[in-house]
């Protein structure tokens, strides 16, 4: 029976040593070590968050950097593009109007040779008619020496000329 | 509210420091360290050694609290430290070492006593007697037994102990603010958050643990350190602490205090019409109050056997692992030696098991305490 019968003595004891227990640790112990406990759990977590973010402006950074390497390349394509055109172009340009300045100056050579073949021509006639007409005076002095063979002579070669 | 429990906590400190001015005025505190040699009780002893080993009494003594602690035995000297005994009494307190306490003179009644086992002997001492553990007045006025006794100085021990580790280890965590733990700081933190998380978050609540924690902490860790101490066989440990009604008492008190001082109406209501129950339990006859408000004083009640009756069922096991060595040394010498064998055996295998029911008790202890308070005042989402 005494097993089971709370003694005075120790309940008293037990009451107060008890009571100071709590007291003290409550004060000098729990309370600073929860406190610092919380303070460091916030700390981690915050750290956590922080590193998180940072991992995050990371990935970021790396993705817009290769957007603007992307950009840059097709930048550089279209520019290539564009001054291979502009190439192009140049190059059909300067054939067409060297082509044109042939033609142009083969027109040209053409006319002149043309005009050239004329004059020598004209020139030509000219020498012949004066040459014809020095033949002719030659022929009709000596023909003109005889009346009726000047007649016939005359007319045979008017008909003649109008021929011609 | 808090300026009451400001008030609360000051009334022990004021009891204990008046305690402490009379002490000193009486010269108390000498414990002394004596063998028995000299005493008539070492006589009486020495025939006792001839009578047979009775298992009963020899666990049920190890068991209870005593005003002597027992040491070792070396040879024929006993060593034991006998304790301070404080009477209050009619007459004033009276303040002694129990060691003064002597057996009687009457011849013809002490050797009758001779026949009886060591303890049960009837002892006398400036008008009281002492017998089967208990102080009493030769003229037969009440006596209050406020002695320090094996388990109230194995209590002071653990509490200066306790106040030891937990302030070191608030140092270090203050010295070592925003660092991970280190060194008895990391041993004990594990059981800081395990008491935070698993026990007041999960049965009080995100919202209002807070308030209860240093209670809760203080708890288990008082229980802890007590079983693990009532496991030690020898000095510092060996009491039986937490296998004491009294203490157990005590600390479920201090649990039901605190549960009351902090229920919510919700909780009275609770009691007084329960809901979720079907009114004819309520109405005619009110069942359902009776019960619950029974409940109320079940539950520091349940709290109170549980760890006294666990502590106390491991000690009486591991003791009588250790009490059949004598009882087969008795029958043969041989014999006890070969039981001792299976005997340490088992008890190591005890042994290991109170350690982990050490730590379980102070678990359930504090799990129910933090559950009881969750009660007392339930969070606001649950209604």
């Amino acid at each position: 029976m005494e097993l089971v019968t709370p003694g005075l003595g120790l309940i008293f004891w037990m009451t107060i040593s008890f009571g100071i227990l709590l007291f003290i640790l409550g004060k000098f112990a729990w309370k600073p070590v929860m406190k610092m406990i919380k303070e460091r759990e916030e700390s981690i977590e915050n750290s956590l968050r922080a590193a998180d973010k940072a991992i995050e402006d990371i990935g970021k950074l790396k993705i817009s950097n290769e957007e603007l390497l992307r950009e840059a390349k097709n930048e550089k394509d279209q520019i290539l593009k564009e001054a291979r055109k502009i190439k192009e172009s140049i190059i059909e340009e300067a054939k067409t109007k060297a082509v044109d300045e042939a033609n142009r100056i083969l027109e040209q050579a053409r006319e002149n040779m043309n005009n050239e073949k004329m004059a020598v021509i004209t020139e030509l006639k000219n020498q012949i008619a004066t040459l014809s007409i020095e033949i002719a005076e030659k022929i009709m002095r000596e023909e003109l020496s005889k009346d009726e063979k000047q007649k016939t002579f005359i007319n045979k070669l008017v008909d003649e000329a109008k021929l011609n | 509210m808090r300026n009451k429990s400001e008030i609360f906590k000051l009334i022990p400190v004021f009891i204990f420091l008046i305690f402490f001015v009379l002490q000193r005025n009486l010269s108390f505190a000498q414990q002394k360290e004596e063998d028995t040699a000299k005493t008539e009780a070492a006589g009486e002893k020495q025939e006792n050694k001839n009578e047979v080993f009775k298992p009963g009494p020899y666990i049920l003594h190890h068991v209870l609290d005593a005003h002597i602690w027992h040491i070792a035995e070396i040879g024929e000297i006993e060593v034991a430290i006998y304790l301070p005994v404080i009477l209050v009494s009619g007459k004033g307190v009276d303040i002694f070492n129990f060691n003064k306490f002597k057996p009687e003179e009457a011849k013809p009644e002490s050797e009758e006593k001779g026949e009886k086992k060591h303890g049960e002997g009837t002892l006398k001492h400036n008008g009281y007697l002492y017998a089967n553990g208990k102080i009493t007045a030769e003229d037969g006025r009440k006596v209050y037994d406020f002695s320090i006794t094996k388990n109230v100085l194995s209590l002071f021990i653990s509490v200066i102990l306790l106040c030891i580790i937990f302030i070191s280890v608030s140092r270090a965590y203050v010295k070592r603010r925003g660092h991970a733990p280190k060194g008895f700081q990391s041993l004990i933190e594990p059981l800081i958050l395990f008491v935070r998380d698993d026990v007041a978050k999960s049965a009080i609540g995100e919202k209002r643990y807070e308030k209860y924690m240093p209670f809760l902490l203080t708890t288990f860790f008082f229980i802890f350190i007590n079983n693990l101490l009532g496991i030690v066989p020898f000095f510092p440990g060996g009491a039986n602490v937490t296998g004491n009604i009294a203490v157990t008492m005590i600390l479920a008190l201090f649990t039901f205090t605190i549960m009351t001082f902090s229920t919510k109406k919700s909780y009275w209501i609770h009691i007084i019409n329960t809901p979720g129950v079907p009114w004819w339990l309520k109405i005619p006859i009110p069942l359902m109050p009776v019960v619950e408000t029974i409940g109320i004083f079940t539950k520091p009640f349940v709290l109170m056997v549980r760890l006294f009756a666990n502590m106390t069922a491991g000690h009486i096991i591991a003791l009588g692992f250790i009490g059949l060595i004598f009882i087969f040394g008795q029958i043969n010498v041989a014999m006890g030696y070969s039981v001792s064998v299976v005997s340490i055996i088992f008890y190591v295998f005890m042994g290991l098991i109170e350690l982990l029911v050490a730590f379980l008790q102070a678990y359930i202890f504090t799990l129910l305490s933090a559950l009881y308070f969750g009660m007392a005042a339930p969070e606001e989402e649950h209604h």
